[in-house]
């Protein structure tokens, strides 16, 4: 369902060109779970930003559902990250001064969800993804990091995606909350087949996935199963 | 499941309203600095209309009046006459006989009564008719002049009929009321120019301030996967409710100053009363305050935000 075919990105408005990535290749199946990992610098980031539709790659293809979203313009790659794609950021990324339910409801608004039922996959999405009921109505700003993770998944899951992107969603939070929040993830992939690809350069938590991808200097250097991979059991959670 | 347009209008236009009324605060402070430029913008179209009117009252003042020969024939005079109203410069040509020539002069002397007595002594009215011309323009006279100087007005025995053209010796008043008039318009123009760019300047930059303090949220709009009219358009409608209510409430605010001002433009300025000018005008006046607010506000937006769509 993803398939990356050679490619390369090179960055020419700073005052030399760079190039962040030179041919990467790698397909990834529905209902994987896999890390790319790396170094700051070697390109993840880069990598992330075109797996997301945030960017297209200066050569080679990019296939999301056979679709080739590397050429799209920039409101065609719109419609790709509100059908397709769930994001899930270290700076978590949700609106402040806005209730939790109106922050997942957002991408279905863009979609054309009939008010009733953006409520009800809201509330649904924000279940899933093990936060309380009682704070639906709160305020972002009101919350802990890890209920705001939690309300970013519910956001990046409202739109049923195919794909989910977690670039370093636990950068920001504590040991203890992040396992919470790789536990989410895990339970999402083994429970309900959700297809993730978590971006980070911390090995602890690259080995939740079941696979991980090495970034080095813009290439893709190792392609290999987690070897011990650390599943997390209690994800019905804990303050 | 596309949304037809009415309802993205719709979607667009409610998420604006929302926006407006949350930033309580930078809306108030976006609204005063673009009543600024209003305001300014309505003084320009005041201090024209007020130039204008002294300017066209200046230019009827200027005329010229051509005295015949006490013994001119009338008929030689109204002959003249004819001729100058065929004059594509000549607007206007009023004959006063030797009669009422004669009659104003003792009005105009009515208390001095050596002139009077003076004039008594004479059995004769020693005034010739004048023929008063006004041109369409005061820079036309000189033309006007030369023309009546020429051959083609000599009575029928070969002798001028002309006594005098008061051009003449008005020459240098005329030429300098033209040099005032053309420069304070060029004056007006220029400064009109400089303070709407000013203000415009201003505007924009406030518009553009209140979207850079809204550039987290653009960014997460953009990342849900919001397409530019979806991220775009609440901005630019936030941007015409505050052109739409910069705009009434600067034509409220009008409404005293006009009307305190109204008097004293009535005595300075030539009988124009900006008070009800502002009234009789206020059709013109609205469309161009509310409609460069809106314009003004729409455009900032549109043009602000665009620097934020990339991701």
């Amino acid at each position: 369902m993803i398939e990356v075919k050679n490619v390369g990105k090179i960055y020419t408005n700073g005052p030399a060109p760079f190039e962040a990535l030179k041919d990467v290749n790698f397909k990834i199946d529905n209902g994987e779970f896999v890390a790319i990992m790396g170094p700051s610098g070697s390109g993840k980031s880069t990598l992330m930003h075109i797996l997301g539709a945030l960017d297209t790659p200066t050569s080679g293809e990019y296939f999301l559902d056979n679709k080739d979203v590397s050429k799209l313009s920039d409101d065609e790659l719109a419609d790709i990250r509100r059908d397709k794609i769930g994001f899930v950021f270290q700076s978590f990324n949700l609106l402040p001064r806005t209730t939790v339910l109106r922050n997942v409801m957002l991408p279905l608004v863009y979609a054309d969800v009939s008010k009733h039922e953006r409520e009800k996959r809201a509330e649904e999405s924000l279940i899933a993804a093990g936060l309380e009921e009682e704070h639906f109505s709160h305020l972002s700003n009101q919350l802990s990091g890890g209920q705001i993770q939690r309300v970013a998944i519910a956001r990046a899951l409202v739109n049923n995606p195919t794909l989910i992107l977690a670039d370093e969603p636990t950068g920001n939070l504590d040991t203890k909350t992040g396992e919470i929040v790789l536990g989410t993830f895990q339970k999402l992939n083994r429970d309900f087949g959700r297809t993730i690809i978590l971006i980070t350069h911390e090995h602890e938590v690259a080995e939740h996935a079941d696979r991980i991808i090495f970034i080095r200097d813009g290439r893709l250097v190792e392609d290999s199963k987690s070897h011990q991979k650390r599943v997390i059991h209690h994800t019905k959670h804990d303050h | 499941m596309k949304a037809n347009f009415q309802t993205k209008l719709k979607r667009v236009s409610r998420t604006g309203l929302f926006n407006f009324w949350r930033n309580g605060t930078v809306s108030l402070a976006s609204v005063l600095i673009m009543m600024v430029t209003l305001v300014v913008i309505g003084f320009i179209l005041f201090g024209s209309a007020i130039l204008n009117t002294s300017l066209t009252e200046l230019r009827s003042k200027v005329d010229i009046n051509v005295t015949f020969i006490p013994n001119a024939q009338e008929s030689d005079i109204l002959h003249i006459k004819k001729s100058l109203e065929s004059l594509p410069e000549v607007s206007l040509v009023t004959y006063v006989s030797r009669e009422q020539s004669l009659e104003a002069f003792k009005q105009r002397h009515a208390d001095d009564q050596s002139i009077l007595a003076a004039l008594g002594e004479l059995n004769d009215n020693p005034l010739g008719a004048v023929l008063n011309v006004k041109a369409k323009d005061p820079s036309q006279y000189g033309s006007v002049a030369d023309y009546l100087q020429g051959q083609n007005i000599l009575s029928a025995n070969n002798l001028t009929i002309v006594d005098h053209i008061n051009y003449y010796q008005n020459k240098t008043a005329i030429d300098k009321l033209i040099k005032i008039i053309n420069t304070a318009h060029t004056l007006g123009f220029a400064i009109t120019l400089a303070f709407i760019a000013l203000s415009l300047l201003v505007s924009f930059n406030t518009v553009r301030l209140t979207i850079y303090m809204s550039k987290e949220e653009i960014g997460v709009m953009r990342l849900v996967g919001a397409s530019t009219t979806y991220i775009q358009g609440p901005f630019v409608v936030v941007g015409v409710i505050y052109g739409l209510v910069a705009g009434l409430l600067t034509l409220i605010l009008f409404l005293p100053i006009t009307y305190w001002l109204g008097q004293t433009t009535q005595n300075f300025f030539i009988g124009l009363n900006l008070f009800s000018y502002y009234l009789v005008h206020f059709p013109q006046i609205f469309i161009i305050i509310v409609g460069s607010g809106v314009l003004l506000g729409a455009v900032s937006s549109f043009l602000a935000i665009r620097r934020y769509l990339r991701v």
